[in-house]
């Protein structure tokens, strides 16, 4: 049924297929005018690409996350998908992988190339990968909590960044930290540390807010 | 058997409900009836087990029906205030995760509500009462013995008006129970009756 529901996700983005683009298009659109703020010179780009992508991708992913939630609670699906009989927490995890196969996973695609337009050094573009993908993962995760604890409040869109940014510096500080490193091994552990965290506690948190939500 | 003993119910520090008491058992229909704001769909949201109430217990079968909500909920279909329909999607889309999870026949539904004909039209495209008429067939599709409905016939015609009425019967005749809730005055014949406010 979980799949049903990520299914039933993923049928909706594709039928809104400017939703889901839009977080792309921003991740590429930051990164691209970024050389024209700071220096178009090969050897500054290259000490900067990888902090230019991870800062992009983060503010990509949260571009989606208003509406992650707050579509099905608008028009009363929320209580549908509460009444399936799936516990709050399967739905918050079934909706967070939704939202990381439709932004993270794109966004994992686009940084690549992204990273080589950069000049990013060649041989830490793997790197730079490795990084993400836990990081898009995590990212997801604590945005989707995010979402879930502002639905139905007053001014939620804008309490919603204020939520997820701050909790998502460690991402971004292992991340990019990464990227500078010749070994990486613990800066790679330790963002997968991250995830191990985030991966039953957000979807808890998630859960309990969608649940007030509901009765309040 | 339903029975609510004793409920209450407070949203926003006001108490909208109080004292709410009444069995159900199978077959039999309950229309809750009163102004607007009487507290009729927070009735409804609380016997769905999406608000936990404040005072009173809410038993099935001579338990507390509220110990497991997953379990309680796949004993309940629910037709809220709103629609609960994508404009994206078609009507058939609309209905298949729904079915998925009660396992009856989308095409079926459709037909009991009337709608076969806009199956493959995207929602968008529906008037207020065809939205309507696509949330009925979402619990026309569920097999749940209790059926909980907030104004189900708000922007209905006639016709489906009709569908409702026999969509009902049907749920009877197999043993299920229906609560209503509608200002208006809905036709359940041999209903009991709640009147709030």
């Amino acid at each position: 049924m979980l799949a049903a529901l990520i299914g039933r996700e993923i049928r909706l983005a594709l039928r809104h297929g400017a939703d889901s683009v839009a977080a792309v298009l921003f991740f590429l659109v930051v990164s691209v005018l970024s050389p024209l703020a700071i220096s178009p010179s090969p050897a500054v780009l290259a000490r900067l690409a990888g902090g230019i992508v991870w800062v992009a991708a983060l503010l990509a992913s949260l571009l989606p996350l208003e509406r992650l939630f707050g579509a099905d609670y608008d028009d009363g699906s929320l209580d549908q998908l509460l009444l399936s009989g799936l516990s709050p927490l399967a739905v918050a995890a079934g909706k967070t992988a939704a939202h990381w196969l439709l932004t993270g996973l794109p966004l994992l695609v686009a940084a690549g190339p992204i990273a080589i337009m950069l000049r990013l050094d060649p041989g830490r573009v793997a790197v730079l990968l490795e990084g993400l993908l836990p990081g898009t993962l995590t990212l997801s995760l604590i945005g989707a909590a995010g979402a879930a604890l502002v639905l139905g409040a007053r001014r939620g869109a804008m309490l919603l960044p204020l939520l997820v940014l701050p909790l998502a510096t460690p991402v971004l500080i292992f991340g990019t930290a990464a990227v500078a490193q010749d070994h990486p091994r613990a800066e790679l552990l330790l963002l997968a540390a991250l995830l191990a965290a985030a991966l039953p506690l957000c979807p808890l948190a998630a859960g309990a807010g969608l649940k007030a939500a509901a009765g309040s | 058997m339903l029975q609510a003993e004793a409920l209450a119910a407070i949203r926003g520090e006001r108490l909208v409900l109080r004292d709410v008491s009444f069995t159900l058992r199978p077959g039999e229909a309950l229309a809750v009836r009163g102004p607007n704001g009487a507290g009729k769909s927070t009735l409804l949201r609380l016997l769905a087990g999406l608000m936990r109430p404040a005072a009173g217990r809410l038993l099935w079968g001579g338990k507390d029906a509220l110990d497991d909500p997953p379990l309680h909920a796949r004993r309940l279909a629910y037709l809220g205030h709103q629609d609960a329909v994508k404009a994206g999607l078609t009507g058939a889309e609309n209905l298949r995760f729904a079915a998925r999870v009660s396992g009856g026949s989308v095409a079926q539904a459709l037909a009991l509500m009337e709608l076969s004909a806009l199956a493959d039209l995207p929602v968008r495209l529906y008037s207020a009462g065809q939205k309507r008429r696509l949330a009925l067939a979402r619990v026309a599709l569920s097999k749940a013995p209790l059926w909980l409905l907030d104004e189900p016939s708000n922007g209905l015609d006639a016709a489906a008006a009709a569908s409702l009425g026999r969509l009902i019967e049907a749920q009877r005749e197999r043993g299920g129970m229906v609560i209503a809730a509608s200002h208006l005055p809905l036709a359940l014949e041999r209903a009991g009756e709640l009147v709030l406010g």
